[in-house]
């Protein structure tokens, strides 16, 4: 969208690199995970009962479902694209849901479907950006609309509550000692997503496709598909956002999760993921998610209601940008001036 | 035949005809649905998305996206009203000549973030967004101002007839010709259709296109909070979720009209005849007896169908030269 930048500053090229050290100590997510660590500090000198483990258990719900959404957001913008309609995909899945717990579903069938919607919508967003070339912001702003509606038109201003007793396991249910089931499903996707994204093939294509799509294409990689699979992984990564999410709250509405696309793309972009494409890694992206739940549930301790708290988020997003290019811009002047 | 086939390519002319089918449609059945009457008050009822498109289309025309326009109307709206609340003597003018100036502020920090940083747009207005809409929660702490809150002049303006219209449609109506002018009679109209349609290329002329694209969020950013004078004032009510999701509806109304989301191409006529269509699918929901909670799913899939038609559309284009990034130092 910006291609101003790139054509009216020159390319400052160093003489020699700096030591790998250095280069660490420089990082982004090392300042991601030091501010995490201050407003850790901050917290718990702000209030007494946030060091308490079964408290910082609860604070990894809050973030959790969206950090598995952002986990899968981070490649879809690696590849220059962008996914609104995760949050609609949510809603949709929840009604899928709670429509077949109405009919007498069991819980692995909730499951399924939950996912299977997912997917379904995952292939659809895939189809129009892939397949028919639709630009994905306009794309999926127009999926945005329509899955979220359908949720509308099923629901009304109904809601679905009658989820059989077992089904709460999945956003309720903890696997060892403090540790919930969505929290080590969310640290066992990270480190799949890692893996994927930065050991495979498949990631570098991933970088490939976002970095220089023409370059890539002559090297032959299959760019819609490429395209396609991450859309899909969206879809299903909302897919399994919204089992969680259902389970937990044991009921849907059709205005569930709502605005939930601008936190999972607020944590990619706060963990270092370039809105452009291209760059970015998921070791960033999992330690924004802790300082994004730190946050909430430091302003939630201090009774700050949930729509200020948004407020935070969008300056967060705004800064996290804005400062390293005020800082290179000063940095440029300086090096002019010398 | 040639003539109805180039006349048929032209998105102006295939969307009259799908209002017209739409029209025909539903006065097949309710025949009170085609009436003048009711249809100025469809008008009327659709000037609010009119104006808020159009000013939309000039920054999408730049290729960029203006996200935050609702939460503008929500935050420009609830300071109004509360205004209006707290010194009933205020003259409406005086509290339009705010809105105005206070939609123009947050159409400048959109617009200043995106030209003197670079940020891409969609991460700008997309934290503004929130931001806009969290402080109309924090100036009103979440409490409503209802009709009897408003003074009667506050109410009165966008109802007031003149020659038979209300003056809401006389805005809309206005707002239509001076965006006809500025897009195609001024040098900034040409210069929102360059940055868009080939932004190199708008360098190497002479056009400034961070400058452009700042403008073309101000201007975004005053329309939005006019607006946001007329929503309140329409509905008479004012609360931190008004227009939730307005900004969808914006970009549809340009999207159906034929502008592209990559820049460079639209026209006034197509934006104000994609604002009608919605407006008439929404108006007659009601009429025909089906759900307004269909509304959105219907709006989705007119977004999609009309973004397909777009793409289908830009597939024949002309050669594009300087297309290549060139470092002009």
């Amino acid at each position: 969208m910006s291609d101003q930048s790139a054509a009216l500053t020159p390319r400052h090229i160093p003489d020699r690199l700096d030591s790998p050290f250095k280069r660490a100590a420089k990082s982004w997510e090392t300042l991601l995970l030091a501010v995490a660590i201050a407003i850790a500090i901050a917290n718990s000198l702000a209030s007494p009962y946030f060091l308490d483990p079964w408290n910082l258990s609860d604070a990894t719900f809050n973030f959790t479902e969206k950090a598995i959404l952002a986990l899968a957001m981070t490649f879809v913008i690696i590849t220059g694209e962008i996914d609104l309609s995760v949050a609609s995909i949510i809603a949709l899945a929840s009604t899928a849901m709670g429509a077949a717990a109405e009919v007498g579903a069991g819980t692995p069938v909730l499951f399924l479907v939950g996912l299977g919607v997912g997917l379904g919508c995952g292939v659809f967003n895939g189809f129009l950006v892939a397949r028919l070339g639709l630009p994905a912001i306009v794309a999926t702003i127009g999926t945005m609309s329509l899955y979220r509606g359908i949720a509308y038109v099923v629901l009304g201003d109904q809601v679905y509550k009658n989820y059989p007793a077992d089904f709460a396991v999945f956003g309720q249910g903890y696997a060892f000692w403090i540790f919930s089931i969505e929290f080590v499903t969310f640290l066992g996707l990270a480190v799949v997503a890692g893996i994927v994204l930065h050991k495979t093939i498949f990631g570098r294509q991933v970088y490939a496709v976002g970095n220089n799509p023409l370059a890539a294409s002559f090297s032959g990689v299959k760019m819609r598909r490429i395209k396609f699979i991450v859309f899909l992984m969206t879809g299903v990564a909302a897919g399994l956002a919204s089992v969680m999410l259902t389970s937990r709250l044991g009921s849907t509405r059709p205005s569930i999760a709502v605005g939930w696309e601008l936190d999972a793309v607020t944590m990619a972009v706060l963990g270092g993921v370039g809105i452009n494409g291209g760059t970015g890694n998921i070791l960033g992206v999992v330690i924004a998610a802790f300082v994004m739940g730190l946050v909430t549930f430091g302003l939630g301790l201090l009774n700050v209601p949930g729509i200020v708290m948004s407020i935070f988020m969008g300056l967060m997003l705004i800064l996290v940008i804005a400062l390293p290019l005020v800082v290179q811009r000063i940095n440029n002047r300086r090096r002019v001036a010398r | 035949m040639t003539i109805v086939r180039s006349l048929l390519a032209r998105r102006e002319a295939l969307l009259v005809l799908a209002c017209l089918l739409l029209l025909a449609a539903i006065t097949a059945r309710f025949p009170a649905f085609s009436t003048p009457k009711n249809l100025a008050g469809v008008f009327n009822d659709t000037s609010i998305l009119i104006m808020m498109a159009l000013g939309q289309s000039a920054v999408i025309l730049t290729k960029s996206i203006d996200l935050s326009v609702a939460a503008n109307v929500a935050l420009t709206g609830m300071t109004v009203a509360m205004l209006n609340h707290l010194v009933p003597g205020l003259p409406v003018v005086v509290l339009i000549l705010v809105a105005i100036g206070m939609g123009m502020l947050l159409g400048a920090i959109n617009g200043f973030l995106v030209w003197w940083l670079d940020i891409p747009a969609i991460v700008v207005t997309l934290g503004t967004m929130t931001i806009f809409r969290g402080l109309a929660f924090v100036e009103s702490g979440g409490a409503w101002v209802n009709a009897h809150e408003m003074s009667p002049a506050f109410l009165e303006l966008p109802r007031t007839l003149i020659l038979g219209l209300p003056v809401l449609s006389w805005t809309g109506l206005v707002a239509i010709v001076l965006a006809t002018l500025l897009f195609t009679r001024t040098g900034l109209g040409r210069a929102f259709y360059a940055t868009g349609g080939n932004a190199v290329a708008a360098v190497y002329a002479g056009i400034d296109i961070g400058k452009t694209r700042f403008l073309a969020f101000v201007l975004s950013g005053t329309v939005a909070g006019l607006c946001g004078y007329f929503w309140v004032s329409r509905y008479a009510v004012a609360y931190v979720d008004v227009a939730s999701g307005f900004e969808l509806d914006t970009i549809a109304a340009c999207v159906i009209g034929g502008v592209s989301t990559i820049g460079g191409v639209g026209t006034v006529g197509g934006v104000v005849l994609g604002a009608l269509f919605l407006g008439i699918i929404k108006n007659a929901l009601p009429v025909i007896g089906i759900s307004p909670f269909w509304q959105m799913a219907i709006s989705g899939a007119i977004i999609i169908t009309a973004v397909v038609i777009n793409a289908r559309g830009e597939r024949v284009k002309g050669r594009v030269i300087l297309r290549r990034k060139e470092l002009p130092l």
